[in-house]
């Protein structure tokens, strides 16, 4: 089982990464499938994270929170963030297939993050939309 | 599941090492990564209990180079091959494009390494897949063992235990030594990618 996405789409994701989310601390945005596999991604420069890996991990990190809220009688869980002193991380579901992982300092305040993933994730579906 | 990506003209596929706790499936990992580590970027991730076992996975890419004009780039995996961790191990096969199953050739694993394969066929199931029809490649894995004065078993059984009905591509290997380690790799990723050559246009 493949599954291809054309130029069109993948300028499209691209697009709104650079649109909707760049904003002074926010250092890396990537969307993978929750195969790993990382669908597009994009980087203000300031850090040099090892995006593979970061992609294979928070795939199967969402699955295995995904896992455990199905062990306590949930769907899901809404919120999944990790905060760090310096860096933090924030995973969002856009599809059933598709993560979208945000990087960011303190300069960004969660409640502010959120609203722009929401903002993101609204226009991510319209082009996954088939 | 592969990804191509079509603006990049690049093809990600997921291969996964499965099979018993103790096999040698990091093993195998770790011998590639440091045999071929010119090519690869990155530090290979390992999610490990306090007790050296696998306890989620290993992982590194790969970037095996162009076919068809794409840039092929391989995921390697193994999964936890503890009984107890089949939660884990499920979550590591989802999207997968090819599978090496690493068989304990000990006379005393025996059991074991067939379970494996039995759980395999069970959670492939789960993502509506089908073993037979998912590129595959048995590794016999542990033949050095023999030299030590350890009882293997002889290849044919293995075959009978395994392979009798997947007949698919096998190989002896020790992942320790490095015998037919990168043979494998090199197996499984001529699999996957014939596999997928057909979505390549």
């Amino acid at each position: 089982m493949t599954f291809t996405l054309e130029q069109t789409h993948i300028e499209g994701i691209e697009e709104i990464l650079q649109d909707y989310l760049p904003e002074a601390g926010i250092h890396c945005v990537i969307m993978i499938d929750m195969a790993g596999n990382i669908i597009a991604e994009h980087e203000s420069g300031e850090t040099k994270h090892d995006i593979p890996a970061l992609a294979a991990l928070s795939a199967a990190n969402f699955g295995a929170v995904n896992a455990m809220a199905k062990i306590v009688g949930e769907e899901e869980f809404s919120l999944l963030f990790n905060k760090g002193e310096k860096e933090n991380i924030h995973y969002s579901r856009v599809t059933d297939e598709f993560l979208l992982i945000c990087v960011f300092d303190n300069e960004v305040s969660l409640g502010l993050l959120r609203l722009k993933v929401a903002k993101a994730i609204g226009k991510m579906t319209e082009i996954l939309a088939p | 599941m592969a990804f191509i990506n079509l603006k990049k003209k690049e093809v990600q596929v997921k291969v996964v090492y499965y099979g018993p706790g103790r096999g040698g499936k990091t093993t195998n990992l770790e011998y590639i990564y440091k045999k071929l580590s010119r090519k690869i970027k990155t530090e290979m991730v390992a999610i490990k209990t306090h007790g050296d076992r696998t306890l989620f996975f290993d992982f590194f890419p790969f970037e095996m180079g162009k076919i068809k004009g794409y840039d092929i780039k391989i995921q390697l995996y193994t999964v936890p091959g503890q009984v107890k961790y089949n939660a884990t191990r499920k979550l590591v096969l989802r999207g997968v494009d090819g599978v090496v199953f690493v068989a304990d050739s000990a006379v005393v694993r025996r059991e074991k390494t067939i379970l494996s394969l039995e759980n395999l066929k069970e959670n492939l199931a789960i993502y509506n897949k089908d073993i037979f029809n998912l590129p595959l490649v048995l590794q016999y894995n542990k033949r050095d063992l023999e030299e030590q004065g350890i009882p293997v078993l002889p290849v044919e059984t293995l075959e009978q235990d395994l392979n009798s009905e997947l007949k698919v591509p096998y190989l002896e290997a020790s992942a320790l030594t490095g015998t037919n380690v990168i043979s494998t790799f090199k197996k499984i990723a001529a699999l996957t990618i014939t596999s997928l050559e057909k979505d390549l246009k």
